[in-house]
C-alpha cells in the first residue's frame, strides 16, 4: 500500500530525513518509535504533504501511485489521514460542519451523493458513541478551546468518519490518560481490517499494549535504525534509546 | 459668514447656495454650520484623525448638490435591502413619500421626513437636531448643519416596542454630473423604548457622487436600540459618515456597520455612555478590493460608572485596498467600574493590501478594566493545511476560513433577512476577488 523509497527530505536548509525505506502492506499496522526530534513527525507530515517540507530525494508510492505528485487534499481524499500531533484550532468554523465538508469532499470523490442532515447527525452520533466524544464537542469550534485530550479524540473521530485506508497517528497518545488512550486504541483498532493500513508514531510503548503492532521501526537521526516486531517496543522501553543512537548492540541483543 | 478658505473654492457655490429659512433657530444653527465649515476647510493628512485620509479627491471636486430624481418602484425593488416591511426611503438627499412604507406602525411613532419633522415636530426636533453632531472641530459635520434640509427623523415615545425593523435607504440616483447628498438622520428612541433600525446607503445610477451622512441617536434610559449602517454605495464614490450616540442610564445600543462599497469611504462612530448602567456594543465589518479606502474611526466615551463597551471590528481586504482603524477609548474621571473591551483584526488576502490601525485609550478613572487586541494578517496557513488534509482543497479552505472570520460580525445581525442579504452580498463580493485574484 505504502512503499517508501531512500526518502530524503530537508525544511529551512535543515536535512531532516536521511534516507527512509519503509513498506507497509494492507492489513498490517506500522509503529514508528524514537527520541524526540528524530524525524517522526516530518515523515508523517511529508506522506500527508505538508507544504513546508522539501523532498530532495526518494520516492513515495501510495498503491502504486506516486504520492509525492499530490496536492495534500488529494492525499486525503485518496484514503491518506494523519492524525495531527497538535491538532490546529480553528476559530469559526463549527466542528460539525467542517467534518461534514470533510466526509463530502471524500464521498465526492468516491463518485457517492452527500450525506443528508438526518443521515450525516446519524453516522457522527454512532462514531461519537465509540469515541466518546460529547454533542457540545461538535457545536464547538474546530478544536479551539479543547483540552489536550479533546483534541486527540477529535483527530480519532475524523478518522472513524473518513474511513482512510492509510492512518497516521503523530504521537496521538501523548497527553492521553489511560482511559482516554483506551478510547482512542478501541477507535483505531474498530478500524482495523484487511484493507487498510495504520502507522502509529509514538515515544512510548504504552500505546502499542492496546495497538498491538505487527513491526515496530525506531527511527534515529532521520534513519530508521531499527526494525523488528512488537517485542522491540519492550525492548525500547526497558533500554530507553541511548544504544541505538551510539550506533551500538546493547549486550544481550 | 467667515472668509471662504483658499482651498474651499471649489466649493463656494455651494455654500453660497446653501438653504436658507424655516424657523429660527434652524437658520441660525445653518449658519454656524457654514461658518465652521469655511473657517475649517476639508481636513488634511497633516490631521491626526485624518492621517492615512487624503480626503482631497473630494475638496478638489465641483460636487453640486443633488436635484430631485424620480425612482420607480421596480428600481427600489432592485436594492439587495429593500426588502422589510417599514422602509423609510430618501433618494438624493431628500424624503420619498411614494417609495416609503410606513403605514402600520406603532401609535406614536414618527417616521418620515426630517425636513418636515425640523418645522412640524417643534415640542420635540430643537431639543436634538444638532445636540450630539458637534462641529466645532469637525469639517464634515459643519458642512452636513449648514447644507442639510432634509432626510430621515424616527422617534419612538417612552415605552414603545418596534417588533419590526425599520429601514432607511439613502439613495442616490445620480446624473451625469458629480453630485452630493446630505444623509441627514435623526433618532430619538424614547426611554424602555425598543427598535431596530437599519440603515442602507447604495446608488441607483451614478458614477462620481459624494454622501456626507450624519446620523444622530438618543437612546433614552433603559431603551434598547440595535443600529445596523450598511453602506454599499458605488464603487466610484465618496462616502463620509458620522454617527453619534447618546445612551441613557440602562440603555444597551449596539451599533452594527458593514462597510462594502465606495472608492474612499470613512465611516466614524461616537458613542457616549452618558448614564449609569449603559451598555454600547459596537460590530464592524468592512470588505474593500481594488485601489479602494476604507477608514472606520471610533470613540466610546465612558461619561459615567458601571457602563461595559464592546467593540469588534474586522476588515477582509484585497487587491491594493487600503483601510485605516482608529478605536478611542475615553473613560473620564467619574466613570469607574467601566469594562471595556476592543478587538481589531484584518485579514490581508494580497501582498499590497495594508491597514494603518491604532487603539487609544484615554483613562482618568482608576477602577477600569480596558483590554484591547489587534491581529493583521494573511490566512493562517496551518488551518489551510489542516483542512485540506482532511480533503478540502485549497479553494475550499480558504473559503471556509474566510467566511468563518466575517461569520463572526454576521452571526450578531438580529434581522434575518438583512442577514441573508448582507451575506450574499459580501460572499459574491469575495467570490469575485478571489476568483480576480486566482487568475493572475
Ligand atoms: N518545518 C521545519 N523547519 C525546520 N526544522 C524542522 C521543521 N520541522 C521539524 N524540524 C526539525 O527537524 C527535526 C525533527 O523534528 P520532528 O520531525 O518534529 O521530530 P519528532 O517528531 O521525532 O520529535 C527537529 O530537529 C526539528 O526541529
Ligand atoms: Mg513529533
Amino acid at each position: 500500500m505504502l512503499d517508501i523509497k531512500n526518502l530524503q527530505v530537508r525544511a529551512e536548509d535543515k536535512q531532516i530525513l536521511n534516507g527512509i525505506d519503509l513498506h507497509v502492506n494492507a492489513g498490517e499496522v506500522h509503529a514508528i518509535m524514537g527520541p524526540n526530534g528524530s524525524g517522526k513527525s516530518t515523515l508523517a507530515r511529508v506522506i500527508a504533504g505538508h507544504p513546508e517540507y522539501q523532498v530532495v530525494d526518494g520516492q513515495v508510492q501510495f498503491e502504486g501511485r506516486d504520492l509525492l505528485e499530490m496536492d495534500p487534499d488529494e492525499r486525503a481524499r485518496q484514503g491518506v489521514f494523519m492524525a495531527f500531533q497538535y491538532p490546529v484550532e480553528i476559530a469559526g468554523v463549527q466542528n460539525q460542519y467542517f467534518l461534514k465538508a470533510a466526509l463530502n469532499a471524500k464521498r465526492k470523490h468516491l463518485g457517492q451523493p452527500e450525506l443528508d442532515a438526518m443521515e450525516f447527525l446519524q453516522l457522527i452520533k454512532e462514531k461519537a458513541r465509540l469515541l466518546d466524544i460529547d454533542q457540545a464537542m461538535l457545536s464547538r469550534a474546530v478544536n479551539e478551546g479543547f483540552s489536550g485530550g479533546e483534541k486527540k479524540r477529535n483527530e480519532i473521530f475524523q478518522m472513524a468518519l473518513l474511513e482512510p485506508k492509510l492512518a497516521l497517528l503523530d504521537e496521538t497518545d501523548s497527553g492521553l490518560d489511560i482511559d482516554a488512550l483506551k478510547v482512542v486504541a478501541n477507535g483505531v483498532n474498530s478500524l482495523r481490517s484487511p484493507a487498510r493500513a495504520t502507522i502509529v508514531v509514538t515515544h512510548y510503548q504504552r500505546l502499542l499494549d492496546y495497538i498491538i503492532p505487527d513491526f515496530v521501526h525506531v527511527l534515529s537521526a532521520g534513519r530508521i535504525v531499527k526494525s523488528g516486531g512488537k517485542e522491540l517496543a519492550f525492548e525500547l522501553e526497558k533500554k530507553g534509546y541511548g544504544w541505538l543512537e551510539t550506533g551500538a548492540e546493547p549486550v544481550g541483543a | 459668514m467667515a472668509q471662504v478658505a483658499e482651498k474651499l473654492q471649489p466649493w463656494r457655490t455651494v455654500l453660497e447656495t446653501r438653504p436658507q429659512g424655516g424657523p429660527r433657530w434652524l437658520q441660525d444653527l445653518r449658519d454656524r454650520g457654514a461658518s465652521r465649515f469655511a473657517a475649517l476647510g476639508f481636513p488634511t493628512v497633516r490631521d491626526e484623525d485624518w492621517r492615512f485620509t487624503s480626503v482631497a479627491p473630494i475638496a478638489s471636486t465641483e460636487f453640486r448638490t443633488a436635484p430631485p430624481a424620480i425612482v420607480t418602484v421596480q428600481e427600489l425593488a432592485a436594492v439587495p435591502y429593500a426588502t422589510l416591511d417599514f422602509r423609510l426611503v430618501v433618494i438624493n438627499g431628500r424624503f420619498s413619500a411614494e417609495l416609503s412604507q410606513l403605514i402600520g406602525l406603532p401609535t406614536g411613532v414618527r417616521a418620515g421626513s426630517l425636513g418636515a419633522a425640523l418645522t412640524e415636530h417643534a415640542d420635540v426636533v430643537p431639543r436634538y437636531f444638532g445636540q450630539l453632531a458637534d462641529f466645532n472641530a469637525r469639517s464634515f459635520v459643519a458642512m452636513s448643519t449648514a447644507m442639510t434640509t432634509d432626510g430621515a427623523y424616527v422617534y419612538i415615545p417612552d415605552g414603545v416596542v418596534l417588533e419590526q425593523p425599520l429601514e432607511i435607504l439613502y439613495l442616490t440616483a445620480g446624473g451625469n454630473a458629480a453630485e452630493m447628498s446630505q444623509a441627514r438622520t435623526l433618532i430619538v428612541a424614547g426611554d424602555r423604548s425598543q427598535s431596530r433600525i437599519i440603515e442602507t446607503y447604495a446608488a441607483l445610477r451614478g458614477g462620481v457622487y459624494f454622501t456626507n451622512g450624519v446620523t444622530e441617536v438618543f437612546a433614552g434610559e433603559g431603551s434598547i436600540l440595535d443600529h445596523y449602517k450598511v453602506q454599499q454605495e458605488g464603487l466610484e464614490s465618496y462616502h463620509v459618515a458620522s454617527i453619534f450616540v447618546n445612551a441613557q442610564r440602562s440603555a444597551t445600543f449596539s451599533s452594527h456597520s458593514f462597510s462594502l462599497g465606495g472608492k474612499l469611504v470613512r465611516n466614524d462612530v461616537n458613542a457616549t455612555l452618558d448614564g449609569e448602567g449603559a451598555e454600547v456594543t459596537l460590530n464592524g465589518l468592512y470588505l474593500a478590493d481594488g485601489d479602494r479606502l476604507v477608514d472606520n474611526h471610533t470613540e466610546i466615551d465612558h461619561a459615567r460608572a458601571h457602563c461595559p463597551s464592546h467593540e469588534v471590528y474586522k476588515g477582509i481586504l484585497g487587491g491594493k485596498a487600503r483601510a485605516v482603524f482608529n478605536g478611542k477609548i475615553i473613560v473620564r474621571q467619574d466613570a469607574q467600574k467601566t469594562n471595556a473591551k476592543q478587538t481589531n483584526r484584518a485579514l490581508l488576502l494580497s501582498d499590497d493590501a495594508s491597514i494603518n490601525t491604532k487603539p487609544q485609550l484615554e483613562i482618568f478613572a482608576d477602577d477600569v478594566k480596558c483590554t484591547h487586541g489587534a491581529a493583521i494578517g494573511q490566512l493562517d496557513e496551518d488551518a489551510i493545511f489542516y483542512l485540506r488534509a482532511r480533503g478540502l482543497t485549497y479553494f475550499e479552505a480558504r473559503d471556509m476560513l474566510i467566511h468563518a472570520f466575517a461569520g463572526e460580525i454576521l452571526d450578531r445581525v438580529q434581522v434575518e433577512p438583512l442577514k441573508r442579504a448582507l451575506e450574499a452580498e459580501l460572499y459574491a463580493q469575495l467570490a469575485k476577488d478571489l476568483a480576480e485574484m486566482d487568475a493572475v
